[in-house]
């Protein structure tokens, strides 16, 4: 599904990533984990096509295709789906209209017939059940005035909907309390398959003991310094990363 | 950045309306003085009361400057160089047939058939080409409810009492530099009637179009609704792609009598002027103001501004009788050199008036946008409410939004609210879209017209569909 070889990337010359190796079989989920500053997100970013970022060595492979020149838009549609650590507010957009856009896009991309507003009513009012979302946050413009939980579990509303192969979470546990937490875990969990890749980004062991992820990854300045299984959550948690360190 | 090019990119598309019809025109040679004054109102065959005030329009401009307070910059206008009068040789048709196939050809490249609008939208289509009125449909429906929609040169003939009595009553000519002008070198344009107690059974709606070469184009609009009446009058523009500047001063006069209702919709797309030099384009000034007269009157004015390389207009509501309410509805949008000087003034007389006013600014490509607008509440007014809301979104990191709201309180129970907010599409919103599977071109619509979308629902439906799109269209080459 994905593959990850030697990549190094850096932002305003300043060297970021430094050799990172992963690969993600169909199915698996993996999780990351690492301090502030670490190049978590750089990764999540650099994945789904943000601006901004140089890669100097290395390549990111997926379906057996670099995606490294393609634009965000085609690698969202040829699957890559990112939950932002901070969704981003539209006004004056609705949240139906957009979803429905973002779909039919989607849809278009795989030679299916677009739904019209009757057809996407009804499969978004299936879906919003999973993240117990209310109706009428969909009528509000995307983002806006949604509180931190909203926020993530519209994120997650975003990702069932789309449906996409790869799903990035970035911080999606951030914010969060043990309600809306594990809310978000189980729409997740829901959504796995023996199809389904996952790469989850966090701080802390509380979502993966929901999720609990196939390979655990720990991300120290830039390389991946040890990998495991969900044991390694537990020491990490309870030693701290300071050990890892050189 | 891969996103400003796409911005660019949507941003540079052409010009489409920029093509230019091959119809022999007859024309005035250029230049300003009272025997072109005369020539204009013979070959009209004007009454001598209508000379006479184009004369005194035409001295009094004589001894007035061009405003200077506007936030636009412009090369000076030669108004010797401008020749103002300009006409198809063929008039008076009896019917569509008889219109130059070329002309229809070229209204057809506008998505705007004339047999088509006859047949579905129940339109009456009074179709201005340059400066005489080739076609008017519909005349025996309006004529059933005695209303009158007719080119204005026509009206000084059939409605002459009519036409005596409102002509420069709601814009003397001495208001202001254009409007001068305008009164002393009318060429035509249309004149609106509703008797009391009519509703108008459908939109009234009128093309106009700049089409002869370094030709001015004055028209004169004046729509009168009488006692318990309602009139709802659609204006559209595009025009054709020149390299001189075309100067454009149009005045528009509305008169709503007691519980009158009249809806003024604008959409204007006339030639910006070349992307890259802003070369070429339509120089906009017009002066559009209506009177709520009577009491409970209402006037509402809806545009939706994307062309022309200068923008100068503020519609205005003067309300006279108690009760009535005035409205103004704007998008304006400056892309590329494009500059946008556009407002409203509300001036309340009359007890328990009202007035709202909602506009939208768009800015991108090194484009320039004005909010200018004056709400003035006179000692009279008692209980008289004001709501303004002006927004501006920018787009691109060239551009620039101001406002400047100038508000006039003179009595103490009068209620005013302004808000105002300025934002930009941001690198972040788009990739948020992309990252979605939308692409940026989309987003950016999506985005425009979620910010327009309280503008357009006051739009009448064919229009708001048009404005939609014409919001595309212009806004290509801007966003990434």
């Amino acid at each position: 599904m994905l593959k990850i070889k030697n990549l190094h990337a850096s932002i305003d010359g300043k060297s970021i990533l430094k050799g990172i190796n992963l690969n993600i079989k169909p199915g698996e989920m993996h999780a990351i984990m690492g301090l502030n500053g670490s190049g978590k997100s750089t990764l999540a970013n650099i994945i789904s096509g943000r601006e901004g970022y140089a890669i100097t060595k290395g390549d990111v492979i997926y379906q057996n295709e670099s995606l490294l020149e393609k634009s965000p838009e085609t690698r969202a549609l040829d699957g890559v789906f990112m939950s932002f650590q901070y969704p981003v507010v539209i006004p004056g957009v609705n949240m139906t209209y957009f979803l429905k856009a973002a779909l039919n896009a989607h849809r278009k991309h795989r030679d299916e017939e677009e739904l019209d507003a009757i057809g996407f009513l009804k499969l978004i009012r299936e879906k919003i059940k999973a993240v117990d979302i209310d109706e009428k946050y969909l009528k509000r413009a995307v983002n806006d005035g949604f509180s931190g939980g909203e926020k993530k579990r519209n994120e997650i509303l975003q990702m069932i909907t789309l449906e996409p192969k790869l799903s990035i979470l970035d911080e999606t546990d951030s914010g969060l309390d043990i309600d809306a937490l594990k809310i978000v875990a189980n729409g997740v969990n829901q959504y796995r398959s023996s199809e389904n890749s996952f790469l989850v980004i966090t701080h802390y062991q509380r979502l993966l003991n929901y999720l609990k992820p196939d390979f655990i990854h720990v991300l120290i300045d830039g390389k991946i310094v040890k990998s495991g299984d969900m044991s390694l959550a537990s020491i990490l948690e309870e030693k701290g990363y300071a050990w890892l360190e050189k | 950045m891969r996103e400003q090019k796409i911005i660019s990119e949507k941003l540079n598309k052409e010009y489409e309306y920029g093509f230019v019809t091959e119809i022999e025109q007859e024309t005035i040679p250029p230049g300003l003085n009272e025997d072109v004054i005369r020539n204009i109102s013979s070959r009209k065959g004007e009454p001598e009361w209508l000379l006479k005030w184009r004369l005194k329009a035409y001295q009094h401009w004589l001894k007035m400057t061009e405003p200077k307070w506007a936030k636009i910059n412009y090369k000076p206008i030669d108004y010797q160089s401008i020749s103002y009068f300009s006409a198809p040789k063929k008039k008076e048709l009896k019917s569509l047939d008889e219109v130059d196939p070329e002309l229809l050809r070229t209204y057809d490249k506008l998505g705007i058939p004339l047999e088509e609008q006859k047949m579905l939208s129940g339109v009456a289509v009074d179709a201005v080409f340059d400066s005489v009125s080739i076609a008017t449909t519909f005349k025996e429906e309006l004529k059933k409810h005695g209303v009158v929609f007719t080119p204005f040169s026509k009206a000084v003939h059939s409605h002459p009492e009519l036409i005596q009595k409102y002509l420069g009553s709601v814009v003397p000519y001495t208001d202001n530099y254009f409007a001068a002008l305008n009164s002393a070198v009318f060429s035509d344009g249309s004149f609106v009637y509703i008797p009391k107690g009519v509703r108008c059974p459908m939109e009234l709606s009128t093309y106009f179009r700049i089409n002869a070469q370094n030709t001015g184009q004055f028209e004169r609009t004046l729509i009168v609704a009488d006692d318990d009446s309602y009139v709802s009058y659609l204006e559209g523009c595009t025009a054709p792609q020149r390299d001189e500047n075309q100067l454009h001063a149009a005045v528009v006069e509305l008169v709503a009598h007691s519980n009158a209702k009249i809806k003024y919709s604008t959409v204007q797309n006339w030639y910006p002027g070349d992307p890259e030099t802003g070369k070429g384009g339509i120089y906009n000034f017009v002066t559009k103001r209506g009177i709520c007269k009577g009491d409970y009157a209402k006037i509402s004015w809806t545009q939706v501004e994307t062309g022309s390389a200068v923008t100068w207009k503020y519609p205005s509501c003067i309300l006279k009788g108690d009760n009535t309410v005035g409205e103004f509805y704007s998008v304006a949008m400056a892309n590329h050199h494009q500059q946008a000087d556009t407002g409203t003034k509300m001036i309340h007389i009359g007890k328990n008036t009202k007035s709202t006013i909602i506009s939208k600014g768009i800015s991108a490509g090194k484009g320039q946008n004005t909010y200018r607008g004056e709400v003035k509440i006179m000692k009279d007014a008692e209980n008289a409410r004001n709501f303004s809301q002006c927004d501006s979104i920018l787009i691109g990191d060239q551009c620039g939004a101001h406002t400047f709201p100038y508000i006039d309180v003179r009595n103490p129970s009068a209620q005013m609210e302004h808000e105002a907010t300025t934002s930009s599409i941001g690198e972040d919103q788009l990739f948020y879209c992309n990252q979605r599977g939308i692409s940026t071109e989309d987003a950016v619509s999506m985005i425009v017209n979620g910010f327009c979308k309280d503008v357009f629902a006051e739009l009448p439906m064919e229009f708001a569909m048009e404005a939609q799109k014409l919001m595309e269209v212009s806004l290509e080459g801007s966003v990434g």
